[in-house]
C-alpha cells in the first residue's frame, strides 16, 4: 500500500525510488535528467493533472548527510483529486540546475520564478525567469541558508516591465505605434487593486490586448521569518498571510505542525476550530463579494454585506482579543476555550449574514446590469484552471469539483450535512456567486457544529506541547519547567517533512514543513492560493476591457498578504 | 432695454448663481444623507448638528487647498477645463423658468433670466458645450486615466446628446414651441395634462439621457473611481477640482427642472401651489437620481453605447414617427 500511488512512476524510471510517506502523500526521489519525461509522464499517464507547488530546501545547515545541497520538491496532485505525490530533484549545480517544466503545467511558470527568486536555482528553458517576490534590484537569493536574515538591501529603481509585455506582443503580432496601443499601469496602487498589485496592459481602447503582472510589493520574506522563530511564534505571522480570514491561516498552519508531530485535538478543541474556519471563510467571501459589488458601483450592497462582517469581527474580538489578527491557535489547541454565551452571539451574526446575503441577492440576482456586467466575461474553461493550478470558489466555479473538505476530509467534515457548491463556465458571474452560495453552505456547517460540540477539554494535555496552566507554571517545578522549555525552545517536532493541506477560503492552503527536530522549523512553504491565482490573471483579462479586468480581480479574490508572503 | 431690464438681469443671474452653487453644497449633503441612510448608516454626523456645516467645512477645505498645476499638462487648456463645466451648466439655466412670474413691490418679475424663444435647443446645445470640460481636462492632464476618461466622455455626451434631442422632438411636435414657458402652459390642465402621459416613451428616454449626461449611476463612467480612479479630475485638486463638483450637480438640478418643467406639468398655473408643486417635483426627480445610485450597479461603456445607438435612438425614431403620425390624423 505505501507506494501502490508511485508505482507505475517507479516502474517506468529507474532512477525513481519511494523514499517515505509524507503523510499520505508518498514522496518519490528523481534524477534531474529525468525530471521532464517522469512529469510528463505523471501528467499524461498517470492524471496528475494539478501541480500544487515547486520549492527547494536548502540542505547547508542540515544536520543529516544530504546527496546534493539543493533539492526541489515538485507537489501534484491527481486529476480524481485524493492521490498526491511528491518528487525530490536532487540539483547538482544550481547554476546548471533541472529543465523547466512550463510547457506542461502553466501554473509552474511563476512556480519556477519563485523558486530561481528565493533559492538560486536555474530552470533551464524556463520562458522569462526573472524575480518575482523580491525586487529586480535585488542582489542574492535570500531563502539560501547563508544569506543573513539581516541583511537588508535598499533599492529603488522600478523596471518598465516591457520585458514581460513586448513578448506577448510580439507573440500577437501587435506593435505598438502601429496598433496605437496604450500602455498603461493597472497599480500598483488603483483604488480597486485590493492591494498593491501591477498590471501592466496594453490597450486598444479599452480593450485588453496583453497584460504583465508584477507581484512582491507586500513580500515581507514571510518564509525567512519563519526559519528563524519557533513554532507559535510564527502563528502571527500566518494571521498575515490571508488577512480577511486570518484564523484559518493559524488553523491550516497549527494542524500541518500537529500532523507532522502525530497528536490530535479532543474533540471540542476541533469543533472550535470547524465554527472558526467555517465563520472565516464567511467573512472571507463576505469581504471579497462586498468589495467586488463596489468596483461596478453598487455600492449599497457593500454595506449590506460588510455590516454582519464587523459583526462577526466584534464576535471574534470578544473571543480571541483581536479583531483582524486574531492569532488565536497554538500549536496542540488554541490560547484559551470560548467563552460563556458565545452561541447566542454566534446565532445573532449568522442570522445578520443570512439577512445580508438575501437582501444583497435581492438587490443583483435578477438586476439586468449586474448580469450583463460578469458574465462570460474572463470564463476559465475546466481544463484551463487546472492547468493554472487554480483551487478552491475560483476552481469550482469551473465546474471542478474539488473540495479538500469533500475529498480528504478532515476535522470531521464527512460528518457534517452541507454541499459542495460547484459552478459551471468559470466566468466572473460563477465565481461570485459560487461564493454566495458556499457562504450559506459553511453557516449550515456552524451551526451543526455549534449544536454538536462536547465539552471537556479543547487542548491536548501534553505539556510539552501547551502551555500549563498559570497556576501550575507558578506553584509546581513541573508546570515551571514545562513553560520555560516552551518560551526558549518552542515545540519540538519531530524530525522530517510534511505537507498539510488545508480548504482555506481562497482554496488550498499549504504548508510544507522541514523539521530538523528543533523547535524552529528548518524550512517553512506557504502554498499561497493567491499566488497561482494570480498568475493566470494577465492571461485571463485578455481581449476584455479594463473594467471587465477590474472585476475579474476581484472576482478571484487576490490577497497580496498571502501571495507576497 | 430700458436700464430697469438690465439691472433686474444681472440681479437675476448673481440669485441665480449663488443659489446654485449653494445648492450644488447641498445637494451633496443631500446625496450623502440619502445614500447613508439607505445603507444603514448615518453619513456626515460630526461637522455641526447632524452633519449640516460638513458643506461649510468641504468648501472651506477646497477653497484653501493648495491649487496644484501638475508637471507636464498643457497648462491653459488645464486651468481652463473646469470652468467651462461650471459656466455652461449656469449658462444653460438662462432659458430655465424656476419658476412662475410674480410681482414685488408693484414689479412683475419673471424668474427666467431670458425667455428666447428657441429655448429647450438652447439648453440642449449650451449643455452639449459642457462635454468639453471633461474632455480637455482628461486630454491636457498628461495622465492616461484621464485620457481614457476624456474618450468615455467625448463617446458619452455625443451618443446622448443625440437620444436627448430626438426624444424631445416629439413632445416639440406636439407643443409646437421650442420654449419652456409655453411648455409650460401647454400642460395646465392638471395633472390629466401633463405631458408625461401623452409622451411616456419620450419621458423615460430623455431621463436614461439625463442620467448618462449628468454622468450619474448606472451610467457613472466618465470619472468611475473604481475603474478609471477620478477620470478626468484625478489630476486637479482644490477648487478646480471643485469647480467640476458644481457643474456636474448644479448640472442635475437644471436637468431636474426641465424634466420637470417639460413633462410634468412645470409650475401648472402660476399660482402659488404651483410654484411649490414644481420645487417638489425637482427635488423628486434630484431623489431619483440618489436613489438609483443606491439601487444599481454601473455598466460597462461599450453597454453605454450598445444601449444608446441599438435601443434607444431607434426607439426615440419610432417614437417621433407614430408622434408624427396621431397629430397628422
Amino acid at each position: 500500500m505505501t507506494n501502490s500511488v508511485a508505482k507505475p512512476l517507479i516502474y517506468q524510471f529507474d532512477s525513481a525510488m519511494f523514499i517515505k510517506m509524507m503523510g499520505d502523500m508518498p514522496l518519490v526521489s528523481l534524477d534531474s535528467e529525468d525530471l521532464l519525461d517522469a512529469v510528463s509522464f505523471l501528467r499524461n499517464e498517470m492524471a496528475f493533472s494539478f501541480l500544487l507547488d515547486i520549492t527547494a530546501v536548502d540542505n547547508l545547515d542540515m544536520s543529516h548527510p544530504a546527496p546534493t545541497r539543493f533539492e526541489l520538491l515538485y507537489l501534484f496532485r491527481h486529476d480524481e483529486f485524493e492521490k498526491t505525490l511528491a518528487l525530490k530533484v536532487a540539483v547538482d549545480d544550481p547554476e546548471v540546475g533541472v529543465e523547466s517544466i512550463v510547457a506542461l503545467y502553466d501554473v509552474a511558470d511563476w512556480l519556477e520564478r519563485e523558486v530561481w527568486d528565493q533559492y538560486g536555482v536555474v530552470f533551464q528553458g524556463h520562458p522569462m525567469l526573472k524575480r518575482i517576490l523580491n525586487h529586480n534590484e535585488f542582489v542574492g537569493h535570500p531563502l539560501r541558508k547563508d544569506y543573513e536574515i539581516t541583511k537588508g538591501q535598499y533599492c529603488t529603481q522600478t523596471q518598465d516591465m516591457m520585458d514581460e509585455l513586448q513578448p506577448l506582443m510580439d507573440a500577437k503580432g501587435l506593435d505598438q505605434e502601429r496598433d496605437e496601443l496604450m500602455i498603461l499601469n493597472l497599480g500598483p496602487s488603483h483604488p480597486a487593486s485590493h492591494g498593491t498589485i501591477r498590471t501592466l496592459v496594453a490597450l486598444d481602447g479599452e480593450t485588453i490586448k496583453a497584460g504583465a503582472s508584477e507581484i512582491g510589493y507586500l513580500h515581507r520574506g514571510f518564509e525567512k521569518s519563519c526559519e528563524n522563530h519557533n513554532y507559535n511564534q510564527i502563528i502571527p505571522y500566518t494571521d498575515r498571510l490571508n488577512y480577511c480570514s486570518a484564523l484559518m491561516n493559524n488553523i491550516a498552519f497549527a494542524k500541518t505542525v500537529e500532523d507532522m508531530m502525530g497528536i490530535t485535538l479532543p474533540d471540542r478543541g476541533i469543533f472550535i476550530r470547524v465554527i472558526l474556519s467555517e465563520l472565516s471563510r464567511v467573512i472571507d467571501h463576505l469581504v471579497c463579494l462586498a468589495a467586488g459589488l463596489l468596483d461596478m458601483g453598487a455600492q449599497t450592497n457593500y454595506w449590506y454585506l460588510f455590516n454582519p462582517r464587523n459583526d462577526a469581527y466584534d464576535f471574534l474580538s470578544k473571543l480571541t482579543g483581536a479583531r483582524l489578527t486574531n492569532s488565536y491557535m497554538r500549536i496542540g489547541g488554541m490560547t484559551h476555550d470560548l467563552y460563556d454565551g458565545w452561541r447566542g452571539d454566534l446565532y445573532d451574526i449568522l442570522h445578520k449574514v443570512d439577512v445580508g446575503i438575501a437582501q444583497t441577492l435581492k438587490m443583483i440576482e435578477h438586476n439586468r446590469i449586474y448580469q450583463d456586467r460578469i458574465q462570460d466575461v474572463s470564463p476559465v474553461t475546466a481544463e484551463q484552471a487546472k492547468a493554472y493550478g487554480f483551487t478552491g470558489p475560483n476552481l469550482r466555479a469551473s465546474g471542478v469539483p474539488y473540495d479538500l473538505r469533500f475529498t480528504s476530509p478532515y476535522y470531521y467534515y464527512d460528518h457534517f450535512d452541507f454541499d459542495m457548491v460547484v459552478g459551471s463556465v468559470g466566468d466572473t458571474h460563477d465565481r461570485m456567486m459560487v461564493r454566495f452560495e458556499e457562504m450559506l453552505q459553511s453557516m449550515r456547517v456552524i451551526r451543526q457544529a455549534a449544536v454538536a460540540i462536547p465539552g471537556g477539554e479543547y487542548n491536548v494535555s501534553d505539556h510539552g506541547i501547551i502551555m500549563p496552566p498559570k497556576a501550575a507554571v507558578y506553584n509546581t517545578i513541573e508546570g515551571a519547567m514545562n513553560q520555560f522549555k516552551l518560551v526558549y525552545e518552542g515545540v519540538k517536532v519531530p524530525k522530517g517533512e510534511h505537507y498539510g493541506a488545508f480548504e482555506a477560503a481562497n482554496g488550498e492552503l499549504g504548508f510544507y514543513i522541514v523539521s530538523d527536530g528543533s523547535g524552529t522549523p528548518y524550512k517553512v512553504k506557504v502554498r499561497a492560493p493567491s499566488f497561482v491565482h494570480m498568475a493566470a490573471y494577465p492571461k485571463i483579462i485578455e481581449e476584455y476591457q479594463v473594467a471587465d479586468a477590474i472585476m475579474t480581480l476581484g472576482s478571484l479574490n487576490i490577497i497580496a498578504g498571502e501571495m507576497d508572503r | 432695454m430700458d436700464t430697469a431690464y438690465f439691472i433686474e438681469t444681472i440681479i437675476k443671474i448673481v440669485v441665480l448663481l449663488l443659489v446654485f452653487s449653494a445648492l450644488a453644497g447641498f445637494g451633496t449633503y443631500f446625496e450623502r444623507k440619502v445614500l447613508a441612510f439607505m445603507q444603514r448608516r448615518l453619513g456626515p454626523m460630526h461637522v455641526g448638528p447632524y452633519g449640516l456645516l460638513q458643506i461649510a467645512a468641504d468648501g472651506i477645505k477646497l477653497f484653501t487647498k493648495e491649487d496644484i498645476v501638475p508637471q507636464n499638462v498643457v497648462g491653459p487648456i488645464f486651468k481652463i477645463a473646469p470652468v467651462i463645466t461650471a459656466a455652461t451648466a449656469f449658462m444653460a439655466a438662462a432659458a430655465i423658468p424656476f419658476m412662475p412670474s410674480f410681482t414685488i413691490f408693484g414689479y412683475e418679475v419673471h424668474p427666467i433670466i431670458s425667455d428666447i424663444n428657441v429655448g429647450i435647443l438652447y439648453i440642449l446645445g449650451v449643455m452639449a458645450i459642457g462635454l468639453y470640460g471633461p474632455l480637455l481636462g482628461g486630454m491636457a492632464s498628461a495622465n492616461k486615466w484621464s485620457l481614457i476618461s476624456a474618450a468615455r466622455a467625448a463617446s458619452v455626451f455625443i451618443s446622448y446628446e443625440v437620444v436627448s434631442g430626438l426624444s424631445l422632438l416629439a413632445p416639440i411636435m406636439m407643443v409646437g414651441s421650442l420654449s419652456l414657458i409655453d411648455f409650460n402652459n401647454y400642460q395646465t390642465g392638471g395633472v390629466g395634462s401633463w405631458m408625461i402621459w401623452s409622451q411616456p416613451v419620450a419621458f423615460i428616454l430623455f431621463l436614461i439621457a439625463a442620467f448618462a449626461e449628468t454622468g450619474r449611476t448606472p451610467f457613472h463612467l466618465i470619472a468611475n473611481d473604481h475603474e478609471i480612479i477620478d477620470g478626468f479630475g484625478t489630476e486637479y485638486s482644490g477648487m478646480r477640482w471643485g469647480l467640476f463638483f458644481i457643474g456636474e450637480y448644479a448640472n442635475m438640478f437644471f436637468i431636474s427642472f426641465v424634466i420637470a418643467l417639460i413633462f410634468l406639468g412645470g409650475f401648472g398655473d402660476g399660482s402659488v401651489g404651483g410654484a411649490l408643486a414644481l420645487l417638489g417635483k425637482v427635488s423628486f426627480i434630484f431623489f431619483f437620481f440618489l436613489w438609483t445610485r443606491a439601487a444599481w450597479p454601473d455598466v460597462r461603456p461599450d453597454q453605454l453605447m450598445w444601449l444608446c445607438w441599438k435601443v434607444l435612438m431607434p426607439i426615440a425614431v419610432i417614437n417621433i414617427v407614430i408622434t408624427g403620425i396621431v397629430i397628422m390624423f
